[in-house]
């Protein structure tokens, strides 16, 4: 079930568009706002609510990379893997992180505290190698620092 | 030297918010706009010779007169201000979204006036959190002083706009498939025609122009169309934000006349190569150009100079190579970004790409044959340009055959000695 919440924040982005059909993305950005992911049941309820099919939508969520069809940890950790970063030694960074964290691209942490996974450049490529941990960017990266940055997210 | 887009940026990186814009100049342009008919405005931007800094240098103006004007043009029209920017080592857009937000905004509202659109987007990467958000308080803001809205300073024109954030994928950025994305798909592209001026968004006239494309029309309506070519030396107009990232000194993004040369770029701005290292090779404006070499530093970065050295101005952010780096290691991880990014659609692409990829990892690993330059060489044919739905697979083409061609003995190199001698 969608709470009163969510529906209400759908409802905001149908003014925005001519069909409530597209407004399919905003809808399930919604959601995994609120929820972190987007299980089967809520694409059920979110298809119903923009009389779609389930499975055209899941067509739509699998396409985008950052739409979770499957659970996340609390903090999802995203690291540059394109070119300049490359360059720049992203691969350390990710070494680092994998160790620190025990887990590799596309894994959470036991305790469910951070998923790790790539991410096309993050058009800051003058101060890479970059990473986005949820909504902050850090760069700049070096392996020193990685402890550091990672105690901020409890 | 003037420096028009990037004039009164805040030192402090906070974004200029509207008291400051205006201070500043803001909103005059728009101003004049409303004072002009639709048609003087598209003579004039198209007199400014202007070209999309979306990475294709389509002329603007040319663009804008496709879409049908006058009483009976279907309605409602739409502008979408591209700002998806993920083409691998590109890092301009994201500047004059954070930066200068009521910039972009003003240029959407006076290229709507121009094709006289109803309602007008901005389409973010999702990454770009909290650009989405300066850009979001900066609409707020636009509506509340009457320059958005329903009769926009007391003149009959009315316009909408709001921002979408998007979720990812590198497709999203080619221009109809931004528009499936928009109205809710997957970002698979469009067949053309019907072209987007005519039958884009929902289905009704569309223009989608670049961030930067934008950010440069205020300038031309408030200075003419003869100064914003001679901002220029070579005559294409404007100032052009170029950046360079890679082992050189200070890597960044500066706003330079258009046409500055590679070299001035490179050595002047960034501080040339880190001590140490040197230059074996750039892509001049994103993951999908041609390689230039040193012989090339001499060309004047626009469209056409950069064209005739067998590349692309592109989006015109460098990508430095040192002689510390691997080409066939740096190659690899363009079109490890390719295969993952082709959204599957056509054949040749979506088979195609992935296999360039495993190619490439097997000689940078030392398992490499001799047969697989021809196999690399048979693919850049193959999803070259005309082969394919759209301009990916030959994007992903580019770096590819220039590093055969610049880097060939470095590749069998990797086949002969059966391992990176980079990574050994
Ligand atoms: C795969 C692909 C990705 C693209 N990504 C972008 C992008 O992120 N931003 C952009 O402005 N143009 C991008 N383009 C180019 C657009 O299709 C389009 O040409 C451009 O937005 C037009 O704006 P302009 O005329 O102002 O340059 C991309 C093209 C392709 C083929
Ligand atoms: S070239 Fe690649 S990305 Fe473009 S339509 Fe074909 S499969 Fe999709
Ligand atoms: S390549 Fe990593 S930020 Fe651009």
């Amino acid at each position: 079930m969608l709470s009163e919440e969510e529906r209400k924040e759908i409802e905001e982005e149908f003014k925005l568009y001519p069909h409530k059909q597209a407004a399919a993305i905003e809808a399930m950005k919604v959601v995994q706002k609120h929820r972190g992911w987007l299980s089967d049941e809520s694409l059920e309820d979110l298809a119903a609510l923009l009389e779609v099919s389930k499975d055209d939508l899941d067509g739509v969520a699998t396409f985008y990379n950052l739409l979770y069809r499957s659970p996340v940890g609390k903090h999802v950790i995203l690291v540059c893997n394109s070119i300049s970063c490359w360059v720049m030694g992203y691969e350390e960074i990710l070494h680092t992180l994998s160790e620190k964290l025990g887990i590799k691209y596309g894994e959470t942490t036991q305790d469910g505290r951070f998923t790790l996974l790539p991410v096309p450049c993050l058009g800051t490529c003058d101060h890479a190698p970059a990473m986005m941990i949820d909504r902050d960017l850090h760069r700049d990266l070096k392996s020193e620092d990685i402890e550091k940055i990672l105690e901020a997210y409890k | 030297m003037e420096k028009p887009l990037t004039q009164n940026i805040r030192t402090d990186g906070a974004p200029l918010y509207l008291k400051e814009y205006e201070q500043a100049g803001g909103y005059q342009a728009l101003r004049k706009t409303i004072t002009m008919t639709p048609k003087e405005v598209m003579d004039l931007v198209k007199d400014s010779g202007l070209r999309g800094r979306g990475g294709a240098g389509f002329p603007t103006g040319m663009k804008w007169s496709f879409v049908p004007m006058g009483d009976n043009a279907p309605r409602p029209k739409y502008l979408v201000a591209n700002g998806d920017e993920m083409e691998p080592g590109t890092f301009k857009d994201r500047l004059l979204i954070e930066a200068k937000p009521h910039q972009l905004i003003e240029g959407m509202i006076i290229s709507a006036y121009a094709i006289q659109a109803d309602i007008s987007y901005i389409f973010i990467r999702g990454e770009y959190t909290e650009g989405a958000e300066i850009i979001q308080k900066a609409i707020h803001e636009a509506y509340e002083a009457g320059y958005l809205g329903k009769n926009i300073l007391g003149s009959p024109f009315s316009l909408e706009m709001h921002v979408h954030t998007s979720v990812g994928r590198y497709m999203c950025g080619e221009e109809t498939a931004l528009l499936n994305a928009l109205e809710g798909k997957r970002a698979t592209p469009r067949s053309k025609p019907p072209f987007p001026q005519s039958s884009g968004l929902f289905g009704k006239p569309t223009i989608v122009n670049n961030i930067e494309t934008l950010s440069c029309i205020s300038h031309i309506i408030n200075n003419g169309a003869e100064w914003f070519k001679k901002l220029s030396l070579t005559g294409e107009g404007g100032t052009k934000l170029y950046g360079a990232s890679g082992k050189v000194k200070r890597p960044g993004l500066w706003e330079l006349p258009l046409g500055t040369t590679l070299r001035e770029i490179l050595e002047e701005y960034a501080g040339g190569m880190r001590d140490g290292l040197k230059l074996r090779g750039l892509l001049p404006g994103g993951a999908s150009t041609d390689f230039l070499t040193e012989e090339h530093l001499d060309v004047n970065m626009d469209f056409t100079s950069v064209g005739k050295v067998g590349s692309r101005m592109g989006t015109g952010t460098i990508i430095v190579m040192d002689d510390k780096t691997c080409p066939v290691g740096f190659v690899h991880n363009l079109q490890v970004f390719f295969a993952q990014e082709s959204c599957g659609w056509c054949t040749p692409c979506r088979e195609g790409l992935p296999w360039v990829e495993k190619t490439l990892y097997s000689i940078e690993h030392g398992t490499g044959q001799m047969e697989d330059l021809d196999i690399l060489s048979f693919h850049t044919k193959y999803l070259g340009p005309g082969n394919t739905f759209c301009p990916l697979a030959p994007g992903a083409m580019e770096p590819l055959q220039s590093a055969l061609k610049y880097y060939r003995e470095d590749f069998i190199k990797h086949i002969n000695e059966k391992s990176c001698p980079w990574r050994s």
